[in-house]
């Protein structure tokens, strides 16, 4: 069953195991995430999953009330619901019924995952702003010495003549790096801290410190349930 | 950035080590494994650095055998260390001892102190 979790990079570190191997973890703040809805292959979506909240969203006391910092629209979800507003929301699918054992407002943490799982994480890559084609794709750019002048970090020809007169779709050039959605894929659980809420996975995940993640089920070792 | 909850990770993962420096001669005990036996095989040397923190830590160990050099890098906190036995104190006034690399014999000794303040 697909499982997921939104959470926060927290940093990494490193572990030892049972055998005095280093193991290079990343931390991970898993939750606490809360059911926002459940959407049924019965009802208007026409699929199943449901749509987790992480992140309380930023409020303050005026004139007796508590006033969110956000926009009506997305505050007004979570009124209905009698649920403390959130920042970040993520829909996970689900396979086909599995969407009861979901009940709205319930929590979910850390417990989610155990440890062995494969699991994907989600998030935002570190930005490098517009860059050029040596750091972007790790060309090689031109030769330093020989009478070459401004041409050191070029990526060389981009096409040929009157054939084909114009330049291939998808050649690599310079450009936006980074700040991408970015998946990595096949990620091992090591440890799950329930109380804490932490789930450590070993090596390195897209994004800084701080950035939130989605954690789900590896999609590569996913198996439907038989009928 | 370390977090409060990364520095506890770390913390619980520490072993309690004798204290001891760049300088300092050790031995070390280490867990080797062949096959389905294990033994203890002891590394003997000047502490030539130590770096890193928390347990990150590594600390190298340098020693002459049949005349050539040789330099073990250890983690301070590793499981696989049964021990580490400070056996002399140096007297050294840089944190790296790089320099012996390229000294032997008389010249590569270190001045030793019988017993160090605070520990």
């Amino acid at each position: 069953m697909p499982r997921g979790v939104i959470g926060t990079k927290l940093g990494m570190t490193q572990l030892f195991d049972g055998q005095g191997n280093v193991i290079p973890v990343t931390v991970l703040q898993a939750g606490p995430c809360t059911v926002v809805k459940k959407k049924t292959v019965a009802g208007k979506d026409g699929y199943d999953a449901v749509v987790l909240g992480y992140s309380d969203m930023r409020s303050c006391e005026f004139e007796g009330e508590t006033v969110y910092k956000g926009t009506k629209a997305e505050i007004g979800v979570f009124k209905k619901l009698d649920l403390t507003p959130k920042t970040h929301i993520i829909e996970l699918r689900l396979w086909e019924g599995e969407v009861d054992k979901y009940e709205v407002g319930a929590t979910i943490g850390a417990e989610t995952f155990n440890p062995g799982d494969m699991v994907d994480v989600t998030g935002t890559s570190k930005g490098h702003g517009f860059t050029g084609v040596v750091k972007r794709h790790n060309m090689n750019g031109y030769k330093k010495t020989h009478g070459t002048h401004e041409y050191q970090r070029h990526g060389g020809s981009i096409g040929m003549s009157a054939t084909p007169s114009h330049v291939a779709k998808g050649k690599r050039m310079a450009g936006q790096d980074g700040n991408t959605r970015v998946t990595q894929q096949n990620v091992k659980v090591v440890m799950v801290d329930k109380e804490r809420n932490l789930i450590l996975v070993r090596g390195g995940i897209p994004g800084p410190n701080g950035a939130k993640v989605f954690v789900q089920d590896a999609v590569k070792m996913r198996r439907r349930p038989r009928k | 950035m370390i977090t409060a909850v990364i520095k506890d990770i770390e913390n619980r993962q520490r072993k309690n080590v004798p204290d001891f420096r760049p300088g300092d001669t050790v031995r070390v005990h280490v867990n080797i494994k062949e096959g389905d036996k294990e033994r203890i095989q002891v590394f003997e040397g000047v502490v030539i650095g130590r770096s890193g923190g928390g347990t990150r830590e590594t600390f190298t160990v340098r020693k002459i055998s049949y005349g050539v050099g040789v330099e073990r890098v250890f983690p301070v906190h590793s499981p696989k260390l049964a021990e580490i036995e400070v056996k002399t104190f140096g007297s050294v006034r840089r944190a790296k001892l790089y320099h012996l690399r390229g000294l032997r014999g008389k010249a590569a000794r270190i001045k030793t102190v019988r017993e160090r303040k605070g520990s």
